[in-house]
């Protein structure tokens, strides 16, 4: 078996049943950054130059959505044919903060409603000689608690 | 002392800062300061704008500066000019942005690099209609706006640049013309996003007093250039990030809406003061959601403007006289120049079949990528 590895390095942790995003936190002030800071705080209010790795939570509400009806350009790697996708913006709670995703394959824009709860997913990106590359993907939470 | 300055001439198209020039019948020579806007996608001439438009026109020993700031370039040139002339170094300056621009989606930079955030949201297949369609969808929900009402920006648009000679597209869409066309990115289709498009904006400005001395005292005048930045954190997701800020620390803000409060507040105009503008309609939605940051209207209600023709040609407030990007693509460093060119006209009365009745004060408003964006008000 291909070895199966993140698209982005260390964006996400690898556990396919329950992944995370992977973020940093201000040591000082609290923000929470996506994709990971380490330099220096950008609330112009906090002067803080540590940071510490945190996870991000794994479900947060639908604020908006969209789809991909035509393939975006390079450096996306398509399906040969290209296979439209959904897009999801989700809110998470804790962190106070809107985080960008492809929806899991097979979930169209008539299955998202705004507000809905949303969980974080593993999917396959694109496949190459190397092997293939995982992206984070927002999955609507079906049953009772959605 | 007033801080306004004079705008003298007005032009667009490909001789664009010439035919400016014979609008103000001011020659070449006279101009001492090039403020140029442009973009590096067409390669070296891009990163020195000023200097790339001035020997096009035979260098004649004036003062240079090249703006670039994604949709506010242009913008950002003319406060550069403005700065000049109200430092007392210079009188007349020549503003002028141009660019072409690749058919299609626009693409980031080729190669290999995870640490652009343009680069990794095209990875992941987040293009810009992606934004453009997540604001839309957003409204449909918290507000009730449908795609009908989308499609009445783009009509309206339509019919206002259709007598238009600057205007690329000039053709009247109807309702059915929107629904009609293909689904790019749900609930947006093809004819609610603005296309990408060549072209080429040239004003030319001058202190107040030159503008007398050359018998033009009534001429239009800047009275603000708002191009601040945002503030953190972000209230909504921008191109090009895949997140907002976190907001656990500061209140979120929205960033199109400071734009123009500087502007008002900058020239000491209130929003209900405004007869035209021209603002950017990357998508038909688009459009609506700058009603409410503009403050002409509550959050929530500019699908109601739109539907009673308030932004109409004819209408209390009439929005993007000119055709707006649906008429005209955007050609990047020209378009936020293009804009106060219409308002100009517009308070010159010399609109033609387009002319907004007693148009006395204009506004405008833009936004593109990495926390650029502008508002200038234009007034008589």
């Amino acid at each position: 078996m291909k070895p199966r590895t993140a698209v982005f390095d260390g964006w996400f942790s690898l556990d396919e049943r329950e992944p995370h995003l992977l973020g940093t936190r201000c040591c000082k002030c609290g923000t929470y950054y996506f994709p990971k800071l380490n330099s220096f705080c950008r609330n112009p209010d906090c002067d803080s130059d540590r940071f510490e790795e945190t996870p991000l939570s794994r479900t947060g509400k639908l604020w908006s959505y969209t789809n991909a009806s035509y393939q975006p350009p390079e450096p996306f790697v398509s399906p040969d044919p290209f296979v439209p996708f959904a897009i999801a913006a989700v809110e998470l709670e804790r962190e106070r903060m809107v985080v960008l995703g492809q929806v899991t394959s097979g979930t169209g824009v008539d299955a998202l409603k705004v507000g809905m709860t949303m969980e974080l997913a593993l999917e396959t990106l694109f496949e190459d000689d190397k092997g293939e590359k995982l992206v984070w993907k927002w999955r609507p939470v079906t049953g009772a608690a959605a | 002392m007033s801080k306004d300055i004079a705008i003298l001439g007005v032009e667009y198209g490909v001789a664009a800062a010439r035919s400016a020039l014979a609008d103000a019948g001011i020659p070449w020579r006279d101009i001492q300061f090039v403020s140029g806007a442009a973009t590096m996608r067409c390669g070296y001439p891009g990163y020195v704008a000023g200097a790339t438009f001035a020997q096009a026109l035979g260098w004649q020993g004036a003062q240079v500066n090249t703006s670039y700031a994604a949709c506010a370039s242009g913008s950002q040139a003319l406060a550069a000019a403005r700065a000049k002339i109200l430092a007392g170094e210079c009188d007349v300056a020549l503003v002028i942005g141009a660019d072409t621009t690749p058919k299609g989606f626009l693409a980031p930079q080729r190669g290999e690099r995870p640490d652009d955030p343009d680069w990794v949201r095209f990875r992941v297949g987040i293009t810009n209609p992606t934004y453009f369609a997540l604001y839309a969808r957003r409204r449909m929900a918290l507000y009730g706006d449908t795609a009908e009402d989308f499609a009445l920006v783009k009509v309206k648009n339509s019919r206002h640049g259709f007598t238009n000679p600057n205007a690329r597209y000039r053709k009247i869409f109807t309702a059915e013309d929107v629904s009609n066309s293909a689904m790019v990115a749900d609930p947006l289709r093809l004819m609610d996003i603005c296309a990408t498009s060549d072209g080429g904006a040239a004003l030319i400005v001058s202190s107040l007093d030159y503008a007398k001395r050359l018998g033009k005292a009534d001429a239009p005048r800047i009275a603000a250039i708002s191009t601040v930045t945002p503030t953190f954190a972000s209230a909504v997701v921008e191109m090009p990030d895949l997140a907002t800020d976190s907001a656990v620390a500061a209140e979120p803000r929205r960033f199109r809406a400071a734009l123009p409060a500087k502007a008002y507040e900058e020239a000491g105009i209130d929003p209900k003061d405004v007869s035209v503008a021209e603002i950017y309609d990357l998508s038909t939605a688009l459009e609506l959601e700058w009603y409410e940051d503009l403050q002409f209207c509550a959050r929530g209600d500019a699908a109601k403007l739109v539907r009673a023709g308030v932004t109409t040609l004819g209408g209390r407030l009439p929005v993007n006289p000119s055709g707006g990007l649906a008429c005209f693509g955007e050609a990047v460093p020209a378009q936020a120049l293009a804009q106060v060119c219409e308002l100009a006209w517009q308070l010159r009365g010399q609109a033609g079949e387009r002319q907004v009745a007693g148009a006395k004060v204009g506004i405008t408003a833009n936004q593109g990528l990495f926390g650029h964006g502008s508002s200038v008000i234009v007034k008589r």
